[in-house]
């Protein structure tokens, strides 16, 4: 089956997923953003990610806030529903598209700006509800479409293109997801697709709200020498802590897993996430060990990457509140209504 | 004076005393005897031991708003006590609590002033602290029954039903029933003159607010997601959608809810829920009030922009900022109106009554899906926190709910493409597609600049395409939005317009003015964007008094903004107390108008 609505430049062996659709099925728009942007290599990542996912296009939805970053929905997955809302809003709408149709997979592309400054008490309350979504934050310490201001996300020291360096400390998305009880956190890099796409394949399968927190850099506001946001220094300090392989469904962990540093997690849907510690001293299912080890490495100035938490226990918003299991907006109208000779019934109470 | 069935009691006491149990059993049963009647809560913004009053008029002739008198003042609340007593009109009754001396020095010769001993006889009666102050609502109750006349039998009936649960507690209560009752029998003479009888004006009525109204016409509108953040006095139109989903929404067999309630980290959060629900095709609306809008104006725009449905219920009350939060006003028209930045508005309805919170709530939902646009409800606290006595709902289950135009999965098939924002069919209404349906039906909502078909732009002619087409369908709305009621008159040369919860208040006006030879005709606007019968309305007369409750005239503006009338015609009355309107209010203000020389 194929939902292919306007002709795209196929290369006709071109390899396809269950769907019978290829990558650039999956594709969008062309990119509008600064050549070199970091968050064009993310959008490859999640084209890369839905495609060998086998989402089927139209259950998939693309949500997003205000920046370069949350534009980018655009560019990806263009036969799938897009949702480019307001500066810091994403989540709630996210929020209220998922109470009406859980049955679609949600993908919500954010800034620092669009989640830790104007949308940070949005982002925090979806992370309560536990709402069941990937929510990937474009990380770049700045504001980008408003050229440059320093965001929540710059680390202090961290130097401006002009101006002094940074004071205040830093807001740090993956700190806050610990804290607050998201059950999939994640950060990675945009310069390292091979560790992001496994990420953003677990998330997007996992149950609930997983942060991935992805270090992308501005080219053009925020990767000088002095900036803790740019390639060269996310390369020369990035550390990935806990590896993961993201496994499909009936796919066999082919890979042999050193004893004791593996470990296999079962998400949603019959698919398998396997994590690989590097650091044998790191538990990613503690919460308390793994906020400790987290800032402990800050502190020494590293850029901790991997899952770094994963939780598929907890239930998610619906299941929370006990809803259905089918989509809300599609239960029809009148079953909803109970009928006049019920609201006789009812209103005899008001008499 | 003394007319049968027309008294208005007060009764003064202090909130969280648990008097509101008291005051709506003098209602129901007044309204179980058959005798129409308006109740009016006024209370503060507080939890407890602030000064709260209950309004009970009693109104044969079926008047629908607060009266401008009080016959009997119950007189609960020391406090107050000066206030009280000063409200009572000339050859009225004022009860107080004679447990303890009276201050002597505060007295009026032209009322009768009626000491009972309700705290002694309650304390020597019942046992515990919280018991006897309870009691004491129910005591002031019994006496109220002998001086008004109230059928005892009635009163034992309705305590009997709400104890049914709890069935000591009846004994208790007839037993403080009749300390009142015989006090007050014993002492003085029964009834007084402005007493109740038994009549037949409340047949087919109920006794409701206008939040319970709204929650149970969300519920038959099949609305099934709600978000909200809590907020005086609209809390409870969500809370009565809840209690009404746990009955009906739960599924038999599974356990499991047909309905999403979201309480929201603040309104933005609130209103963003809603446009995602609204966007993936649910009916979900929000409640809310003033401060509530203000925060949600930016997502306001946007749904108007990117063309999304929305149900908005706003409770007003009084403003600007905090302004009073318990009290009643009309006064975010323009706020509404035109919510958010740019060139953006929207449609409004304007329920009058509980009954139109009911309907209204079914018709907001056809029109939001149906223009694909926010629309609001402008309750206020009058109507929506206090109890009124309206004609039983009907729910018409052949009337089928008008969903708008959203693509199914074989429509979608069968197109060539799908565009979000074409004007197929010259109404300026697009069709919509929603998610999960078709990857044909796929397009990027946004509110940036957009082309008709969908796509980003910041070309000029592009963009004003869409915002055009924005005003035909905004035209398409005027044609399909609820009719004024209008009574007219061609011998009359001027008019009353109003809206909401002015309208009781009107009506009566109208009624006492024509006792003094000056008709005026009449017409009550539901909706905005207003329709051409508004228009031509206001051209039909010389004068037309615009009766609203607010200070800045914001219904006078919105008249001239959108329907062109003509300013020198329009004369304001305004109301802005914080109180419910009265005739008494509007009769006066016309008088003074026809005095400075406007022909009536
Ligand atoms: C209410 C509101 N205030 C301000 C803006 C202006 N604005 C647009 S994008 C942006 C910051 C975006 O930063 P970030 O989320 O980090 O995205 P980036 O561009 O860096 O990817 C701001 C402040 C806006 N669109 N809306
Ligand atoms: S300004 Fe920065 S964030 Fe925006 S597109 Fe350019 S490089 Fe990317
Ligand atoms: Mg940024």
């Amino acid at each position: 089956m194929s939902y292919i609505s306007k002709p795209k430049i196929q290369h006709p062996n071109a390899r396809r997923n269950k769907l019978g659709l290829t990558s650039r099925d999956y594709e969008g728009a062309v990119s509008t953003l600064c050549a070199g942007c970091g968050h064009d290599s993310v959008t490859a990542a999640i084209v890369q990610s839905v495609y060998e996912l086998n989402i089927e296009p139209h259950m998939l939805a693309k949500m997003s806030g205000i920046g370069c970053s949350s534009k980018t929905p655009a560019y990806f997955a263009s036969q799938s529903h897009g949702f480019n809302s307001v500066h810091g809003r994403m989540p709630s709408v996210t929020t209220g598209a998922n109470a009406a149709n859980r049955t679609l997979t949600y993908i919500g592309v954010s800034g620092d700006g669009d989640s830790l400054s104007i949308g940070a008490g949005q982002f925090v309350h979806a992370i309560r509800r536990n709402l069941n979504m990937c929510y990937i934050i474009e990380n770049n310490g700045v504001y980008g479409l408003t050229k440059g201001q320093f965001s929540a996300s710059a680390d202090i020291g961290s130097k401006p293109k002009k101006g002094l360096p940074n004071q205040q400390e830093p807001i740090d998305p993956v700190s806050m997801a610990l804290s607050l009880g998201a059950t999939y956190i994640a950060r990675s890099f945009s310069g390292d697709k091979e560790q992001l796409v496994p990420l953003i394949q677990g998330a997007l399968m996992h149950k609930g709200f997983a942060l991935v927190d992805v270090i992308s850099p501005c080219v053009t506001f925020n990767d000088h020498e002095g900036s803790t946001k740019s390639y060269a220094h996310t390369r020369k300090h990035y550390h990935n802590v806990v590896n993961a392989d993201f496994i499909a469904p009936a796919e066999e962990i082919k890979t042999a897993y050193d004893e004791g540093s593996a470990m296999s997690v079962e998400l949603h849907g019959g698919s398998k996430i396997v994590l690989r510690k590097v650091d044998k001293d790191y538990d990613p299912s503690s919460r308390a060990s793994s906020f400790k080890y987290l800032r402990d490495r800050f502190n020494a100035g590293e850029i901790i990457t991997g899952l770094l938490y994963i939780d598929e226990a907890r239930n998610e918003m619906h299941d929370l509140m006990g809803n259905v299991d089918m989509p809300l907006s599609q239960l029809p109208l009148e079953t909803l209504n109970p009928g006049n000779k019920e609201l006789k019934k009812i209103l005899s109470g008001y008499r | 004076m003394a007319k049968l069935n027309d008294v208005v009691i007060k009764i003064a006491t202090v909130n969280g005393t648990g008097s509101a149990s008291a005051n709506g059993l003098i209602m129901k049963s007044l309204f179980r005897m058959g005798i129409p009647v308006v109740g009016k809560n006024y209370f503060p913004s507080n939890i407890q031991g602030l000064p709260t009053w209950y309004e009970i008029r009693v109104t044969g002739d079926d008047y629908q708003c607060r009266s401008d008198r009080v016959d009997v003042m119950v007189a609960m609340n020391a406090q107050t006590y000066a206030r009280d007593l000063a409200e009572v009109i000339p050859g009225g009754w004022f009860i107080y609590d004679s447990t303890w001396p009276r201050n002597t020095q505060l007295g009026r010769d032209d009322i009768t002033i009626i000491g009972i001993p309700l705290s002694r006889m309650c304390n020597e009666h019942f046992d515990g602290a919280r018991a006897r102050i309870l009691m004491k609502n129910i005591a002031y109750v019994g006496a109220l029954a002998a001086f008004l006349a109230i059928d005892i039998d009635t009163i034992t009936e309705l305590i009997e039903e709400t104890f049914a649960d709890k069935k000591h507690l009846i004994a208790s209560n007839m037993e403080a029933i009749k300390l009142g009752f015989d006090y007050a029998r014993k002492n003085f003479v029964c009834p007084l003159p402005s007493k109740v009888a038994a009549m037949d004006g409340t047949k087919g009525h109920i006794i409701i607010d206008g939040n319970t109204a709204a929650g149970l016409g969300c519920l038959y509108a099949g609305a099934t997601v709600g978000a909200w953040y809590p907020i005086t006095p609209s809390t409870s139109l969500m809370d009565a959608f809840r209690t009404f989903c746990a009955e009906y929404r739960v599924d038999p067999e599974t356990g499991k809810r047909t309905y999403c309630i979201i309480q929201a980290e603040d309104e933005l959060a609130a209103i963003g829920m809603v446009l995602g629900a609204s966007w993936n095709g649910a009916r979900s609306f929000t409640s809310t009030s003033g401060p509530g809008i203000s925060l949600m104006s930016e997502f306001l725009g946007y749904a108007y922009y990117a063309e999304i449905p929305a149900v908005l219920f706003n409770v007003q009350r009084c403003g600007p900022s905090t302004g009073m939060p318990t009290r009643t006003q009309q006064s975010d028209i323009i706020s509404c109106a035109y919510a958010s930045h740019g060139d953006t508005k929207h449609v409004l309805l304007f329920p009058a009554d509980p009954g139109e919170c009911f309907t209204m709530a079914q018709t907001a939902f056809d029109l939001a899906e149906r223009l694909q646009t926010p629309v609001m409800v402008l309750s206020d606290l009058d109507i929506g926190m206090n109890d009124w006595m309206v004609p039983e709902f009907e729910f018409d289950e052949k009337k089928i709910a008008d969903r708008g135009k959203v693509l199914s999965a074989a429509e979608l098939e069968q197109m060539e493409s799908f565009h979000r924002y074409l004007d197929v069919d010259g109404d300026g209404i697009p069709y919509r597609s929603l998610p999960g349906v078709h990857p044909k039906g796929s397009y990027f909502t946004r509110g940036s600049g957009h082309t008709k078909y969908g796509a980003y732009t910041e070309e000029s002619s592009e963009y004003q395409d869409v915002v055009d087409r924005l005003l035909l369908k905004w035209e398409t709305a005027r044609s399909i939005v609820p009719e004024p009621e209008i009574e007219f008159s061609k011998f009359n040369k001027a008019a009353i317009l109003s809206f909401g919860s002015s309208h009781g208040a009107c009506q009566e006006a109208r009624d006492r003015l024509a006792a003094q030879n000056i008709a005026l005709n009449y017409c009550r606007v539901k909706s905005f964007p207003f329709s051409a019968s508004i228009k031509e309305f206001i051209q039909q007369h010389e004068v037309v008094y615009v009766v609203e409750q607010n200070r800045d005239a914001q219904f006078r503006a919105l008249l001239m903004l959108d329907s062109d009338a003509d300013p020198s015609k329009l004369i304001s009355l305004l109301h802005y107390d914080g109180m419910p309107l009265n005739a008494g209010f509007v009769v006066r203000r016309v008088l003074e108008e026809i005095a400075k020389g406007q022909a009536a």
